[in-house]
């Protein structure tokens, strides 16, 4: 006999599942697992993964981190913000303060940098654009990830997380330039 | 006058006070819902760049105004009234506190009307998430606590109502499907009200200088209120599918253990969805990721699939229980789609499952997050779940309502039958066009992506703008939906024909008589195995078996599309 969801059931309601029925719990359950499965083996095998290494900071800190960094590999400017570009292998350093991300960074394709996030005010959001990569970036948190630029050309950072009225304003740049270049530099 | 009346359709004995309190709940979510509507139409014609209605100040007020109306006072006020509905109504029972249940209501109100001057005034400048250390004025965060106390009271209060039910005998057997879906919903809401408490009473104190507040600790136990309380709108929808599958057609339930387990696993694993929103932050690792983003390996997904599976074939088995047992689909041909209702119930089912559900589990993935946190993909997702899913299901059950407990009959009969025509279009356009903006990049919660005034200027291509130009019609369609729902059921309560008394029991023919009970299908055969005849390769319910690997099919290509994606990336780690 069977009830609509409105009528209440007898006592006991655990009963044998129709094969059918049962088909879908195991299937739907399979897939699943799979989705599961997924996550770890692209921490195994895939290339993007956001675990990065992360640390507390102090707001004051960082901003004093930044402006070492700039000193160190400043070589130009962009509409007034600093460009700097630091050698392959070394940490590189963005602060995000409402509404700008600072420095302008020139990267060179094909290199691991250890790319650090923080914000010295409040969230912000890290958009490459146009790739579509995606990093929150928290005050008092440092969070330091290892990228390899694939291809050349120019990107923006927009920031994509609410951080007030000037909001849009918020553009970085981000330059990589091409690995044939600068091999035909040290040539 | 006395305390109860019997309902002339169910034979019912309603509780007076219960009526009144489910009709002040619902006209308090409907006043949410028209407030919440037209931030939702200004907001909507300023993301849409040709008119660029408002200046960046008052685009921001008002996405606030939007998401706090919509997400946390139509939802909950009308999830109240549902909580009153499934336990006093469907069991038969009194209400305990009739007081207590007012003060709650009232706490609730004071609360929103607390949060509405902060936000009116310039005062809450800090959209929904309002995370620290973006301040709003001491009475926002205090307006949104006393809400939540309100609306704890009731949850205690329904569970109450469910133990005086059982100990004073008012219905026999187990309690009803659709009454176990709520207590599921009123013990995730009870988890999640607390996260609420826990995160608002530290932040109202930090908004007063008192104390300090981690960025990320906030985050982390935020969105324990802000994820889960959708957690409560997801048993809630279910549990409205069920009701309206019965009240339409005469829906069955296939199997109880079935659909109750599938309920239990959400209150179980479905609060570790916080994760969801901290996958690319950096205060957590990824074992914490893993596990939590997928719900213990993915035990609520697991719910939603069992529920997209049981909801559809109770149908297909009511229906075919009725007769319309034709070839595989002839039970959705002859399904009755000029019903309000019916209609809602079932774009509800399939915009939360195809659109909703399937972004939702890929974007919660821990590594496709990279290509999803805070792009328009998630407000596309979540405009699929939270209003093409819960709210078009709870408009869906308005249509029932409004002659079932305020009694009378609606107004504009002829509109209310294409309402969910065109919400459920609007809402799909929409909600498409912005996960494909979001693919490109396009940032949520932003006034202005071509960036006026900015010192860099990344430019969109003109297909994601022309795409944007779609959202915006497809929301304007949708918002023409909302406004008819408004329209229909403010008329049909204040103005509506005063339904008869003694013209609905069974049998009875007339509009807004649920016909899922005035002509059961349990009327019609006598043994119910056997008007279906032997059932086929396929089972009782072949239609809903090729719809469910219809679904399962999209599924798994969105998800591995979303893979192929994320590959093509710069390595990052």
């Amino acid at each position: 006999m069977y009830r609509t969801g409105i009528e209440p059931p007898e006592r006991i309601w655990w009963k044998k599942i129709d094969r059918h029925e049962k088909v879908w719990v195991w299937i739907a359950f399979a897939w699943c697992m799979v989705l599961f499965a997924m996550m770890p083996i692209w921490h195994l095998r895939g290339g993007q993964n956001p675990s990065g290494i992360r640390h507390r900071v102090e707001p004051a800190d960082y901003q004093a981190r930044v402006a070492e960094f700039i000193q160190e590999y400043q070589v130009g400017t962009d509409s007034g913000f600093p460009v700097v570009e630091p050698p392959p292998g070394s940490d590189v350093y963005l602060q995000a303060t409402s509404f700008s991300w600072i420095p302008v960074l020139r990267l060179q394709q094909g290199a691991e940098y250890v790319l650090h996030l923080s914000s010295l005010d409040v969230n912000h959001g890290f958009n490459l654009y146009p790739l579509n990569i995606n990093f929150q970036v928290v005050p008092g948190y440092d969070y330091g990830l290892r990228v390899v630029p694939n291809e050349p050309g120019e990107f923006h950072i927009i920031c994509n997380e609410f951080c007030g009225i000037g909001h849009h304003l918020m553009v970085g740049k981000i330059i990589v330039e091409p690995a044939d270049a600068e091999q035909g530099g040290d040539r | 006058m006395s305390l109860f009346r019997t309902c002339p359709t169910t034979g019912l004995q309603v509780h007076r006070t219960a009526d009144r309190l489910i009709q002040a709940n619902a006209v308090a979510a409907t006043v949410a819902l028209l407030i919440g509507g037209v931030a939702a139409l200004l907001v909507l014609l300023t993301r849409w760049e040709v008119v660029l209605l408002l200046d960046a100040g008052m685009f921001y007020r008002m996405l606030t105004v939007h998401g706090m109306n919509m997400l946390i006072f139509f939802i909950i006020f009308f999830e109240m009234a549902v909580l009153y509905f499934a336990s006093a109504v469907l069991l038969n029972c009194r209400v305990p506190a009739p007081r207590t249940g007012w003060i709650a209501f009232a706490l609730m109100v004071i609360g929103a009307l607390m949060v509405e001057w902060t936000m009116w005034t310039g005062r809450a400048d800090v959209l929904f998430t309002s995370y620290v250390p973006l301040r709003a004025h001491p009475l926002f965060y205090l307006g949104v606590i006393l809400f939540a106390v309100g609306a704890l009271t009731v949850v205690g209060h329904f569970f109450g109502i469910l133990t005086i039910a059982r100990r004073e005998k008012t219905y026999k057997g187990s309690m009803p499907l659709v009454t176990f879906g709520a207590l599921t919903a009123a013990a995730i809401a009870a988890v999640t009200l607390l996260h609420g408490a826990i995160i608002y009473i530290p932040t109202f104190l930090w908004s007063l200088g008192l104390m300090e507040v981690d960025p990320q600790m906030y985050r982390l136990i935020w969105w324990g209120l802000g994820h889960s309380s959708q957690q409560i709108n997801v048993a809630a929808m279910v549990s409205i599918w069920y009701l309206l599958g019965a009240l339409t057609v005469g829906a069955v339930v296939l199997n109880e253990k079935v659909s109750r387990t599938a309920f239990v696993l959400y209150v179980l694993f479905i609060s570790m969805a916080s994760a969801h929103h901290l996958l690319v932050d950096p205060g957590m690792g990824p074992a914490w990721k893993i596990w939590n983003t997928s719900y213990f390996m993915y035990m609520a997904v697991l719910a939603s699939m069992l529920h997209g599976f049981t909801v559809p074939a109770g149908v297909e088995l009511g229906m075919r229980l009725r007769g319309a047992a034709q070839g595989l689909f002839g039970w959705l041909k002859r399904a009755p789609w000029g019903d309000p209702g019916f209609s809602s119930l079932a774009f509800s089912i399939v915009v939360f499952g195809f659109v909703g559900g399937i972004t939702g589990v890929t974007f919660g993935t821990e590594q496709i997050n990279i290509i999803a946190h805070n792009t328009l993909r998630i407000p596309g997702h979540f405009h699929a779940t939270v209003v093409s899913g819960t709210a078009m299901a709870f408009m869906g059950i308005t249509y029932y309502v409004i002659p079932l407990i305020f009694r009378r009959e609606i107004a504009f009969y002829p509109l209310a039958r294409i309402q969910p025509y065109l919400f459920a279009l609007g809402m799909l356009i929409f909600s498409m066009a912005m996960t494909f903006a979001g693919t490109f990049g396009m940032p949520r919660r932003h006034w202005n992506a071509s960036f006026t005034g900015a010192v860099f200027q990344p430019e969109f291509s003109p297909a994601v703008n022309l795409v944007m130009g779609v959202m915006a019609v497809g929301g304007l369609i949708a918002i023409a939906g909302g406004a008819i729902y408004i329209v229909v059921t403010v008329v049909s309560v204040f103005f509506g024909k005063k339904m008869a008394a003694d013209d609905s029991g069974l049998g009875a023919e007339g509009r807004g008589l649920p016909p899922g009970i005035t002509h059961p299908p349990r009327a019609l055969v006598e043994e119910d195995r056997a008007a279906l005849g032997p059932s086929g390769r396929l089972g009782p319910v072949p239609g809903t078996m090729v719809l469910v690997f219809i679904f399962l099919a999209a599924f798994i290509t969105y998800y591995f599309v979303n893979w192929a994606l994320l590959s093509f990336l710069w390595e990052v780690g």
